[in-house]
């Protein structure tokens, strides 16, 4: 087995393979496998053909390809590993060296590859282009499109337009903003690719409460996307190049923490394990560790917490958020079934294989309907999108909001009541 | 499989013909990873995989089969540990994961009726509102399905108290070989006649397919106390525990694992804070009403303690419980970080011998060279040697293989059998001569021609082959013995 990846480009860890012993306990958390039953579409099954592959004893082309595609790259199957295959890991490398084989579709790899890194990884180019959606949004030019139902003869354009969120004012923040009160701290803040453009609330609700808890946020003006998109794609080399990027943006002392608020790139900054690693916190992470002063304002809601898979698989945060969400005074939380199943979104999956994608995301809209809370509360901009879609088309009054919004809500209440 | 025989395609066609069939898989990648089950030494290559939705699908399907002469092999989530669902090349690979309805509960007479796609803990899980559970509970039971516990006769730690599937099955419905549909057993448990339910429990598969069963649910005890108790030697752990059982007290589980075992898990997701100073622990619950358990618990830390127990303590609470059940069952999977390949031996000695058998067990792979691990069902004196290897290291390979013989010498030199509860598989068919001479084996090919006169049903599992004919029986066919 000398030769095992002779011909190959060798982006398979082959060696990381073999730290799955077979034992098939990730079958039932996998999506893919409870929906299709086939344990090609399984953890186990996938990580036996990426040996395979690697063995020589199985082309790349066809099958295993899209398989590779069609898993979600949730990680649940990592939660529930007890060898601690880094499964996330090797489909990264899986998919790299399907691009590198050319062994999916030529135009397919290109435009996405080619809109990860000039659209996303650019900030630029993604300020321009949300600016010319919220125009769309605005001028209810969007609202004319969806009624006419113009968009459904480019089914592709449909799809990606009821995902768009109700997009809020970008944020755009000082570089430096100052503590309020007693100085606990200082932070830097990762705003992300799309969370300062879709989610620009959001973003200004994650620096408030940093602030209202007594930490100053530095917001380095050079950060940019991580990469996580583009490596879960298996654009390792366009991931590399944004992850320096941002080594060079942020400050590597003088800080406490750098806190990101979308889940997906808290996960992917912990590990490319880089210098920055280290010092990186989830949002929801960094405030119950350091503890908040619990709001004063009241909200009669209840909530239903989803976890984000890079959150709870990725980062095994799950106490955390509902921790912070249960300081806030007249908040309920009630338990979501399925609250620790991926929602579809996972990246740029509900763009790309849209039919397992719905399937998911029906799921999750079903158990909103059974639970029937005010709020989902969710801690990524992937899942609020696609959890937020699911709701509209059902027409549930639920809210999709991240557990950060319901925070800064709920200390903006505190201001009315002083008066 | 490029280039298909005419006979096989027409099979697959006809596969695909059938009504309540979901799904039939025939390409090479979708067949790939059905090559092995959780066990992986030895693997065969399926002709298709075939998912039935009902036991008439089943019936079409081994009608079909019999026609094209093509034996077929019945699979649920592939969690077994010696190839029971291995596929022999060629077969039909029968996929009962989609067959997972629940189809009734009668909380009366605590029965459940379920397909045979059922996963274990999902039944368990669904009745637990009504203070009931699914005794059986094998480590993999978060993932293995009914059906596939019915052809092991799965155990599981509380095997000890509660006893292995077979007494919970009361009724199975099953298709034969001959593709009739016939009911073994009887719900009410009273059976009169040959008890072929018992005879069907555990028979591997070689004799039919369940489509249907009717099982016991157990009530939830009153009181549950687990207790941890870390031993400073492995023989103490060992002799602790036929002091337990000899001093009257039966505990619901008692587990023992040891430091290597230990170190895996608390290095895992399912950490479950077992002392990692200790040479060995006992995992030892006790359930029932809560004045008998305060009882046996006093006996039972007094018994550790006699036997130079280190630390006796009870889970605080149930989240504490859980997890450390979580970490005995997560335990052969964590092995995995070790060493790229793993291979779990089960056996059983009385649990007197345990003392002295783990000894031998141990010094015999030490002189191997090998790293060898001990989960024990203590209780029940079955042994669960973990052996990590790398099977790209030939010589290594060649000394797990003796060790694996050596170890099932030792026990059954020690009064034990082959196998507590994983099956003999093709893992221990060949070794069933240790134990049985051909006197004893050929009775249970009587019983398996009976049933299977074709010999289409899972072949080459189980028994194996009489000596004097073994190049000219089919059943020595197929399994790529391709790395061990």
């Amino acid at each position: 087995m000398s030769d095992a990846t002779a011909g190959a480009s060798g982006l398979i860890d082959y060696e990381a393979t073999l730290d799955c012993v077979h034992c098939g306990l990730c079958l039932p958390s996998c999506p893919t496998y409870q929906e299709t039953g086939r344990e090609s579409s399984s953890p186990r099954g996938r990580i036996y053909l990426m040996r395979g592959v690697a063995e020589q004893r199985l082309p790349l082309e066809g099958l295993v390809a899209e398989e590779m595609q069609l898993c979600l790259g949730c990680r649940a199957c990592e939660s529930a590993c007890p060898a601690g295959v880094r499964y996330g890991h090797l489909l990264e490398g899986a998919r790299a060296e399907i691009d590198a084989r050319g062994a999916r579709g030529r135009l397919r790899r290109l435009s996405e590859r080619f809109l990860l890194r000039n659209l996303v990884g650019r900030r630029g180019s993604l300020r321009g282009f949300v600016a010319g959606l919220r125009l769309y949004q605005r001028s209810r030019l969007q609202a004319f499109m969806r009624k006419s139902r113009l968009l459904w003869l480019l089914p592709p354009l449909a799809r990606a337009d009821a995902l768009l969120p109700r997009i809020s004012s970008p944020h755009r923040p000082p570089a430096v903003v100052p503590a309020l009160g007693r100085r606990r701290g200082r932070v830097a803040f990762f705003s992300g690719c799309l969370m300062p453009e879709l989610f620009g609330a959001t973003n200004a609700a994650t620096v408030e409460v940093l602030v209202r808890n007594g930490f100053e946020v530095v917001v380095p003006e050079k950060q940019g996307c991580c990469g996580a998109l583009q490596a879960h794609c298996g654009d390792l080399r366009g991931a590399e190049r944004l992850r320096e990027r941002n080594r060079l943006a942020f400050p590597s002392e003088g800080i406490d923490a750098i806190v990101v608020n979308s889940a997906g790139c808290s996960a992917s900054l912990k590990e490319c394990g880089d210098s920055l690693s280290g010092a990186v916190r989830d949002i929801a992470e960094f405030l119950a560790d350091v503890g908040i002063e619990p709001p004063r304002g009241r909200l009669e809601l209840r909530v239903a917490y989803d976890d984000p898979c890079h959150l709870l698989h990725g980062q095994r945060i799950a106490d955390a958020p509902r921790a912070l969400m249960r300081q806030i005074p007249g908040v309920e939380l009630v338990d979501l079934p399925g609250h620790s199943d991926c929602c579809g979104a996972a990246g740029i999956y509900n763009l790309t294989q849209r039919r397992m994608a719905s399937r998911l995301q029906d799921r999750k809209i079903e158990a909103l309907r059974r639970t029937r809370p005010d709020v989902l509360a969710t801690g990524n901009p992937g899942c609020l999108m696609q959890i937020a879609a699911g709701v509209r088309r059902a027409r549930l009054p639920v809210e999709v909001l991240h557990p950060i919004d319901l925070l800064a809500r709920a200390y903006a209440k505190e201001s009315q009541l002083d008066f | 499989m490029a280039e298909q025989l005419p006979r096989a395609v027409e099979l697959v066609r006809r596969l695909r013909s059938i009504r309540e069939v979901a799904e039939v898989l025939d390409g090479e990648g979708e067949l790939f990873p059905y090559e092995a089950d959780a066990f992986t030494l030895l693997r065969g290559r399926a002709l298709a995989v075939v998912f039935p939705l009902s036991a008439r699908a089943v019936q079409e399907i081994v009608l079909a089969c019999n026609a094209a002469g093509t034996s077929y092999v019945a699979r649920g989530a592939g969690t077994g540990l010696s190839g029971g669902a291995t596929p022999v090349d060629g077969c039909v690979l029968i996929e009962f994961s989609r067959m997972n309805r629940v189809l009734e509960i009668d909380v009366t007479n605590r029965t459940a009726v379920v397909e045979p796609g059922v996963i274990n803990a999902d039944l368990s899980e669904m009745v637990a509102p009504l203070g009931l559970h699914y005794a059986p509970d094998p480590s993999s039971q978060s993932a293995c399905t009914i059906g596939g516990n019915i052809a092991e006769n799965s155990g599981g730690p509380h095997t000890l108290k509660y006893g292995t599937t077979s007494p919970h099955v009361l009724e199975i419905e099953v298709v034969l070989p001959d593709a009739t549909l016939v009911k073994l057993g009887r719900r009410d448990g009273h059976c009169a006649g040959y008890d072929l339910r018992g005879l069907f429990v555990g028979s591997e598969g070689t004799l039919g397919l369940v489509t249907c069963a009717t099982v016991r649910l157990v009530p939830d005890p009153e009181t549950v106390c687990t207790l941890l108790a870390s031993f400073s030697s492995l023989v103490g752990a060992c002799e602790a525990v036929a002091g337990i059982i000899a001093s009257g007290v039966l505990p619901a589980a008692l587990e023992l694992l040891d430091d290597r075992t230990i170190e895996a898990v608390e290095a895992s997701v399912y950490a479950a804070g077992y002392p990692r100073d200790a040479r060995a622990v006992l995992l030892i619950e006790l359930d029932g009403a809560a004045q008998g358990v305060a009882e046996e618990r006093e006996c039972v830390e007094r018994v550790c303690r006699e036997r130079q127990a280190i630390d006796v303590r009870a889970a605080v609470d149930e989240a504490e419980r859980a997890a450390l059940w979580r970490g005995r069952k997560g335990a052969f999977g964590a092995m995995g970080r070790l060493a790229p390949d793993l291979y779990v031996h089960d056996a059983v000695v009385p649990r007197t011998r345990l003392p002295e058998v783990v000894a031998e067990i141990n010094e015999a792979a030490a002189r191997r060279g090998l790293r060898l691990a001990n989960i024990l069902h203590a209780g029940d004196g079955n042994l669960h040697p973990n052996i990590s290897f790398d099977r790209r290291d030939a010589n290594q390979l060649q000394r797990v293989r003796e060790m694996g013989e050596e170890i099932l010498r030792i026990c059954i030199e020690a009064g034990g059998v082959l196998s507590g509860e994983h099956g003999i598989g093709i893992e221990k068919r060949d070794y069933m001569r240790m134990l049985f001479d051909e006197c004893d084996l050929e009775p249970m090919r009587w019983v398996h021609d009976a049933f299977d006169p074709e010999d289409r049903c899972n072949p080459g599992k189980l028994i194996p082959t009489p000596r004097a004919c073994a190049e000219s029986n089919p059943r020595h066919r197929g399994y790529a013995k391709v790395e061990f």
